[in-house]
C-alpha cells in the first residue's frame, strides 16, 4: 500500500482523474440547471441566485432544476458507493446493489402496497420502498450467513440472486393480475427523477450522508478485507463486524436511493469498474472517485433523459443503462487486452 | 482406480435416477392431463390420446386439443432450458450461469415486448419468430464482442450483463410508454406463461429439441474436457474455440426456442443442472440426460400448479418455477460444501 501511495506518478494520475471527474460534475450541474423545457438565459440563471425575484424563470430554477440536480448527484454518489462496497464485499465483479435484493424488495413492497391498498402518495412510496429494501437485504444477509463459514461472498451472491429472482417474479405476477397497479407504478419501476419532492429528499439526505461517511471511514478496512478473508483475519481484523458495517452502509445508501427514485440500475455496477480502472485497488481513492463519478453519470444521464425526447422525458434508469453499458463493454475489452 | 469405481457406480445409479425421474414425470403429466376445471378419468385419458372414443365426447376435446399440447410444450420447454443451462454452467465454469447470461432472455424479451407494444395486431402470429430472432441476435453480438480467447468465459459473462442491461433498458422503455393494455399483455409474456398453447406451437418447438438435445449429448465429452481449463483441453487435443462455439450454439438454440414459445421462465436453467449434479455427479454424459428430465419435470409441474392452484386465476408459470427454485437454492446454502 505504501509503495502505491509514494509512487509520485501514480499519485498525480489519481489527482488528475479525480479533478477531471469533479470538473465534469460541476459542468453537469451547471448544464442541468441551465437546460430545460423552458428557455432561461444565463443571466437569468445567475440572478436567480444573486437577486431572486418572483419571476417564473427564477422559480423554475430554484424550485425545480436545482433540487433535481442535487437529487441526481446525491443519488448517483450513493448508488456508485454502494456498488463499490458490494463488489468489495462479495469480491464479485458483477455484484451491484441490486444483487443484495434491495431493488427487488423495494419494488415488491411498493407494488404490493399499491395493489393491496390502492394508495400511491410519493412519501408513502418512499417509506414502503425503504422498508421493503431493508427487509430484503436483511433476509439476503441472513440467508447468506447460514451454514458453514458465515457470510461468504459466494453464499451472499447466491442468496441475493435467488431472492431477487423470487421477489421480482412475484412482482411481475402481481402486475399481471392488476392492470391498475401496473399503470400506477410503471414509471416508478423504471427509475425516474421526474417531479421528485425536495422535502422528501431532505428527509432521506441525512441517511445518505451517514451511509457515505460510513463507507469512507471503512475504506482502510475494506482494503484489508479485499486481500481475502483469511488474510484479513490473520492481520487481526474482526471481519464479521467489518462485513456487517459494510453491508449496513450498502443497505442505507442503495435503500434510500431506490426509495427516492425507484430502481435505477447500472450506476452501481459500472461505476465501480471505472473507478478501479482509474484508481487501482486502494479503496481510499476508489470510494471518493466512485462517488464523484456516480454523481457525474446520473446528472448527465438525467440531462440526456430530459433532452432526448423533449418535451417528454425518459426514465433516468433507462438512460443510465444506455450510457453505462457501452462503458462496461469497452472496459471488458480493454481490461482483457491488458491482462 | 477411483474414477473407474465412480463410473461403474455412476452407471447403475444414473439409470436408476433416470427411471425414477421418468416415472415421476409420467405421473405429473398424467395428473396434468386429468385434473383442472374439467376432470377426466384416467381411462379416458388413455383412450383420448390413442384416438379411441371416450365415454364423454368432451373428454377427448379437453385432453387432446386443450391439455395435451400444453403439457407437452411445458415439458419440452423445461428440457430445453435445463440442457441449455447445464451447457452454460459447464462452459463458463460458473455454477450461477443460466441462459439469462447469454442475453437470450433479454434479447427475446426486448423483441417480444416491442412487437406486442408497437404492433399488437400482428403480435400473436410473429411472437415466437421475433423472440427467437431477438435471442439469437443478442447471443451472436455477445459472442462477437467477447471473442474467443482464453478469458472468454469471464468476458462472456460481463458482456452478457452489459448487453442484457441495454436490452433491459429498451424493454423498460416499451413498458413505460406503451399503451397500458398492450403492456399488460407483454407482462404476461415476460412472466412466462404456457397458457393457451396449441399443437401449432408444439410443432414449432419440437424440431429444435429433436436436433439440438442429441447434439448436446454428443458434445458431452467435450464439455468435460473444457472443464479442465483451456490449456489442459488443448493439450488433450481439443480444438477449444471450435468446440466452445458449437456448444454455445446448441445452448442458444435450445434456450432461444424455449423462450420464444413460453416467455421468460426463470430458475429452470439454473436449478435443474444443480439438482442433477447432486444426484449423479458432474460428468456430462450422465449429467445432461438427468438434467433434461429434471428440467422437463420442473416446468411440467409448475405449469400444472399454475393452472390448478387458484382456479379460475392462472398464475404465470415463471412465478411458480421461481417459487420452487428459490427455496431450493436457500437449502443449498444450508448444506455443507464437500470440499
Amino acid at each position: 500500500m505504501n509503495a502505491t501511495t509514494t509512487n509520485p506518478q501514480r499519485y498525480y494520475t489519481r489527482i488528475l482523474s479525480l479533478a477531471i471527474a469533479v470538473l465534469l460534475l460541476l459542468l453537469g450541474i451547471f448544464a442541468s440547471i441551465a437546460y430545460g423545457a423552458a428557455d432561461i438565459s444565463i443571466s437569468q440563471l445567475l440572478t436567480a441566485f444573486t437577486n431572486f425575484d418572483d419571476s417564473t424563470e427564477h422559480i423554475i430554477i430554484r424550485t425545480m432544476r436545482l433540487p433535481r440536480t442535487l437529487i441526481a448527484s446525491m443519488l448517483g454518489a450513493s448508488l456508485a458507493t454502494a456498488g463499490v462496497l458490494m463488489q468489495g464485499l462479495t469480491q464479485n465483479p458483477l455484484a451491484a446493489p441490486g444483487i443484495l435484493g434491495i431493488n427487488a424488495g423495494a419494488a415488491l413492497a411498493v407494488v404490493v402496497m399499491v395493489f393491496g391498498f390502492g394508495i400511491s402518495s410519493p412519501s408513502l412510496i418512499t417509506l414502503v420502498a425503504f422498508i421493503g429494501a431493508l427487509l430484503a437485504a436483511i433476509a439476503v444477509y441472513y440467508l447468506g450467513s447460514l451454514g458453514q463459514g458465515g457470510a461468504t461472498p459466494l453464499k451472499l451472491t447466491i442468496a441475493g440472486a435467488t431472492l431477487t429472482a423470487l421477489l421480482s417474479s412475484i412482482t411481475t405476477g402481481v402486475l399481471v393480475l392488476s392492470e391498475r397497479t401496473l399503470e400506477e407504478v410503471r414509471f416508478w419501476l423504471a427509475g425516474s427523477l421526474a417531479g421528485l419532492d425536495f422535502n422528501l429528499f431532505l428527509t432521506v439526505l441525512p441517511w445518505m450522508i451517514v451511509g457515505l461517511l460510513t463507507a469512507f471511514a471503512l475504506s482502510r478496512q475494506i482494503n484489508v478485507l479485499s486481500l481475502g478473508e483469511s488474510i484479513a483475519t490473520g492481520l487481526g481484523q474482526q471481519t464479521g463486524w467489518i462485513k456487517l458495517a459494510t453491508a449496513s452502509s450498502v443497505i442505507i445508501l442503495a435503500g434510500s436511493a431506490v426509495a427516492l427514485a425507484g430502481p435505477i440500475g447500472f450506476v452501481g455496477l459500472v461505476v465501480p469498474h471505472l473507478a478501479r480502472g482509474a484508481m487501482g485497488v486502494d479503496y481510499r481513492w476508489v470510494l471518493p472517485y466512485a462517488a464523484v463519478f456516480g454523481a457525474d453519470l446520473l446528472v448527465w444521464a438525467d440531462l440526456a433523459a430530459r433532452w432526448l425526447i423533449k418535451p417528454q422525458e425518459l426514465p433516468v434508469g433507462v438512460m443510465t443503462a444506455m450510457l453505462g453499458a457501452p462503458f462496461l463493454l469497452y472496459l471488458v475489452r480493454w481490461q482483457v487486452k491488458r491482462g | 482406480m477411483t474414477t473407474i469405481q465412480n463410473s461403474i457406480l455412476g452407471n447403475q445409479s444414473v439409470t436408476r435416477v433416470l427411471l425414477v425421474v421418468l416415472l415421476i414425470t409420467l405421473a405429473v403429466l398424467g395428473m396434468s392431463l386429468s385434473l383442472g376445471d374439467y376432470s377426466v378419468p384416467p381411462a379416458d385419458i388413455v383412450k383420448a390420446v390413442l384416438g379411441l372414443p371416450t365415454q364423454d365426447p368432451e373428454s377427448s376435446f379437453v385432453v387432446v386439443t386443450l391439455r395435451l399440447p400444453r403439457v407437452l410444450i411445458s415439458w419440452l420447454v423445461g428440457v430445453g432450458l435445463a440442457v441449455a443451462g447445464a451447457i452454460l454452467q459447464g462452459l463458463t465454469r460458473n455454477p450461477l450461469a443460466d441462459p439469462g447470461i447469454l442475453g437470450v432472455n433479454a434479447g427475446a424479451a426486448f423483441a417480444a415486448v416491442t412487437l406486442i407494444v408497437l404492433f399488437p395486431v400482428v403480435a400473436p402470429m410473429y411472437l415466437p419468430l421475433a423472440a427467437f430472432s431477438g435471442a439469437f441476435v443478442v447471443a451472436c453480438l455477445i459472442y462477437l464482442l467477447a471473442g474467443t480467447g482464453e478469458k472468454s468465459p469471464l468476458r462472456l459473462v460481463l458482456v452478457g450483463v452489459a448487453l442484457a442491461a441495454i436490452m433491459g433498458a429498451f424493454t423498460t422503455l416499451m413498458l413505460t410508454f406503451g399503451q397500458i393494455s398492450n403492456v399488460s399483455i407483454a407482462l404476461v409474456w415476460l412472466a412466462g406463461s404456457i397458457a393457451n398453447k396449441s399443437w401449432e406451437q408444439l410443432w414449432q418447438l419440437l424440431p429444435w429439441l429433436v436436433v439440438f438435445v442429441p447434439l448436446a449429448l454428443l458434445l458431452a465429452r467435450e464439455l468435460d474436457t473444457l472443464q479442465l481449463g483451456d490449456a489442459v483441453a488443448k493439450g488433450l487435443g481439443s480444438r477449444v474455440t471450435w468446440q466452445r462455439s458449437k456448444l454455445l450454439l446448441v445452448s442458444v438454440a435450445l434456450a432461444g426456442a424455449s423462450v420464444a414459445i413460453a416467455g421468460t421462465i426463470s430458475f429452470v436453467g439454473l436449478m435443474a443442472p444443480h439438482l442433477a449434479r447432486s444426484l449423479v455427479g458432474s460428468i456430462h454424459k450422465n449429467l445432461l440426460p438427468v438434467t433434461a428430465l429434471i428440467g422437463g419435470l420442473l416446468v411440467a409441474s409448475a405449469d400444472f400448479l399454475s393452472r390448478t392452484l387458484f382456479p379460475p386465476t392462472e398464475l404465470p408459470c415463471g412465478l411458480l418455477t421461481a417459487a420452487l427454485g428459490a427455496p431450493y437454492f436457500i437449502y443449498l446454502l444450508y448444506q455443507r460444501r464437500q470440499r
